[in-house]
């Protein structure tokens, strides 16, 4: 059983998401902060600056630099000095730090950086999907998604942890809706700085650059090697497979406040029909739920927080007595008419005794709203596809026949 | 002097890359971090589990070293570290008039307390003797051949230090590893300057330009004599010393002689007129910098 959220309602304010994102980020005490403005992501680095010109963020840099590229590429630089490192952004800023994204993580830096997803373009587009940090899936950055303001806030101190664990060093990249979660006002409890301190230790770097003691970073390897320090990334990821669960209880244990560790379940015990989704879709979907649930749909929901590492066993088992699964994707990978973690889910099925009809819906790209009506036509669908099998594996949906 | 580059690196005989690490290193001295980009000095020098470097050294990508720079010495501020540690960013002509032009601008706009230093070859060397914003007039390159219609390449350098002067650096100087007196004095100058400064260091490259093996430093020295490559520094945007050459100047013919990248001006049907407009690229700077 998951550990019930005890949400401390005394303590709550009504803040901007991306306040509470940058409040996360000041209480982790960063040594330095790097970032260049883009939509949606600028009220949180605005918000760090307007922090380090009242003097409330100690011993930290904050880097105003000239582009998303050199933002990331200063915290190689920062990170490697033994500083704890932040930075934020979105859409074609994180596709800009494409490159720079596989170099820290082959370094094994632990940088965090929150992305406030948003489409790419072309067309241009300042709105959500999840398509700048799906095309990032294979960097080898740890991806957690959040559901709500409350759990990116959160999640902040999380992946901290997370990455900076000895046996990890991964950096990580926390996932929040652009303008849904990082435009809203709503009800959060903050991180206290006390609370921080003990959840959260002092980062203590093995191996800096340090002129007492040199090493080297990012040496090349020739074909003797580099085989291996894949595979050693790959068995950091499998180990945080473990961490990410660990931690959210740790964090539990500190503040009482639980989200789900890889995964999250709603309402999935007897439920006939699962959808899977990330993001702050969940939400909207629990809402749909409620409601047929009065009307004996047995339906759940599983919210995906760890999108990298892929939870395919936590997947596995919460699905494994559906009789569907629906896959809600806000990306696409064009040239299959799948999104992600459609494809990702049936993979993870494939070579198992878990043989259940798994469908696909791409939805919601660059801002499209979701509605109430469309997720229940598509519980719908799943009702069919429970009598008669898969018809149509993977669609997109609210695409209007109008305009085409 | 203690060299911080240790033997057993797989430069070239003749190196000019390894010169210019080692007397850039002796200007530095032993406290100070290293930020290379891509290029022949990070490949020679690193290959796992190998390393020449005695000071910590890091390598992130091609383009971005002044970006990660400023990231080392934004941390060794935080941490309470940079009081006596220097950032010493070390990268060829690509890495800095093109690829790394950006991060550099960036760095140098935002006043980092580092020094960068451009080992400048005049081409990308590491992949194949490629033409870079540095290769000089009519040089010969692989792509900027010399042909039946071509001279080789037909831009003039483009003029980095003053690119740099151009961004308030405190701090701006011309060197070459031909005079490595010069150089590592120049280097010790420009880290001891609180704040950004450029060396930009002429480095001949016995492979791309096709010289033999021993005769790098007698290149570089060349390059100085004729006038093509003025030695200077500069504070605050203005020119406050130079390398003055006397009486021996030497005429532009004597250093395109040295290398296969111009051997063709010496065949080609109107090679002389080439030659002369060459010629007329190192008298304006007699000219200018009074050499």
């Amino acid at each position: 059983m998951a550990p019930e959220n005890k949400l401390d309602k005394s303590k709550m304010v009504v803040v901007e998401g991306s306040y509470a994102v940058a409040h996360a980020v000041k209480v982790c005490r960063p040594n330095v902060i790097s970032a260049y403005p883009i939509t949606p992501q600028t009220h949180i680095v605005e918000d760090l600056s307007q922090f380090m010109a009242d003097g409330e963020i100690p011993n930290c840099e904050y880097i105003n630099v000239e582009s998303e590229f050199s933002a990331l590429s200063a915290l190689v630089g920062s990170s490697a000095a033994g500083a704890r490192c932040y930075s934020a952004t979105t859409s074609q800023g994180l596709e800009l730090m494409h490159e720079v994204l596989f170099n820290v993580a082959g370094m094994r830096l632990p940088v965090m950086m929150t992305i406030a997803n948003r489409a790419v373009s072309a067309p241009i587009s300042i709105w959500n999907d999840h398509q700048d940090a799906i095309s990032q899936r294979d960097t080898g950055w740890i991806q957690l998604y959040a559901e709500n303001t409350q759990e990116i806030s959160d999640m902040t101190a999380q992946a901290y942890k997370i990455s900076e664990d000895k046996d990890i060093l991964l950096p990580s990249m926390t996932c929040m809706d652009g303008f849904i979660l990082s435009h809203v006002y709503e009800p959060v409890v903050l991180l206290e700085q006390d609370l921080t301190d003990e959840f959260l230790p002092t980062y203590e770097p093995d191996h800096v650059l340090d002129p007492k003691n040199p090493v080297s970073f990012g040496a090349f390897a020739d074909p003797n090697y580099y085989t291996e320090f894949r595979y050693l990334q790959e068995q950091a990821m499998q180990k945080a497979l473990k961490k990410i669960e660990d931690v959210a209880n740790e964090f539990y244990d500190v503040y009482g406040r639980y989200y789900g560790g890889l995964i999250d379940e709603y309402r999935t015990d007897d439920a006939d029909i699962i959808i899977m989704a990330m993001g702050s879709i969940v939400g909207t979907i629990k809402d749909v739920i409620d409601k047929l649930r009065d009307r004996n749909v047995k339906v759940g929901v599983l919210k995906v927080r760890s999108f990298r590492p892929f939870p395919v066993e936590a997947i596995k088992n919460a699905v494994k007595d559906a009789k569907v699964v629906v896959v809600l994707d806000k990306n696409i990978s064009l040239g299959l008419n799948e999104g992600a973690l459609f494809t990702e889910t049936k993979s993870s099925l494939y070579n198992t005794d878990v043989r259940i009809p798994v469908v696909g819906y791409m939805i919601g790209h660059g801002g499209r709203d979701i509605k109430v009506d469309t997720i229940e036509k598509i519980i719908d669908e799943a009702t069919e596809v429970m009598k008669t099998g898969i018809k149509i594996e993977s669609q997109f949906t609210d695409v209007k026949e109008e305009l085409l | 002097m203690k060299s911080l580059l240790a033997p057993g690196h797989r430069g070239c005989a003749g190196c000019c890359d390894a010169m210019a690490a080692k007397f850039a290193l002796m200007g530095a001295g032993e406290d100070c971090i290293v930020i290379n980009p891509t290029g022949c000095l990070e490949v020679m020098t690193t290959p796992f589990p190998e390393t020449a470097w005695e000071v910590p050294w890091v390598h992130s990508l091609f383009e971005n070293a002044a970006a990660v720079g400023s990231g080392v010495e934004a941390a060794l501020k935080a941490l309470g570290k940079k009081e006596k540690t220097k950032v010493l960013v070390m990268g060829g002509d690509g890495a800095t008039l093109d690829i790394g032009m950006r991060s550099i601008s960036g760095a140098f706009e935002r006043g980092h307390d580092l020094t960068y230093v451009c080992i400048d070859n005049e081409a990308y060397m590491n992949t194949g003797v490629q033409r870079s914003g540095a290769t000089p007039y009519n040089a010969s390159t692989t792509t900027s051949p010399a042909g039946k219609v071509s001279f080789g390449n037909n831009r003039p350098k483009k003029n980095m230090p003053a690119i740099m002067a151009a961004h308030g650096a405190p701090y701006v100087a011309t060197t070459s590893i031909g005079f490595p007196k010069d150089m590592i004095k120049k280097v010790a100058t420009a880290t001891e300057i609180e704040g950004p400064t450029y060396i930009h260091a002429h480095a001949p490259c016995t492979t791309g330009w096709g010289f033999d093996t021993s005769k790098t430093v007698e290149v570089a020295k060349m390059a100085v004599q004729t006038g093509l490559w003025p030695l200077y520094e500069m504070e605050d945007g203005e020119v406050t010393k130079v390398r003055k050459l006397g009486k021996n100047i030497k005429p532009v013919e004597d250093y395109l002689k040295m290398q296969r990248r111009f051997s063709h001006l010496f065949k080609m049907e109107g090679g002389a007129e080439e030659i002369a407009k060459i010629q007329a690229i190192a008298d304006k700077n007699i000219e200018v910098y009074g050499l």
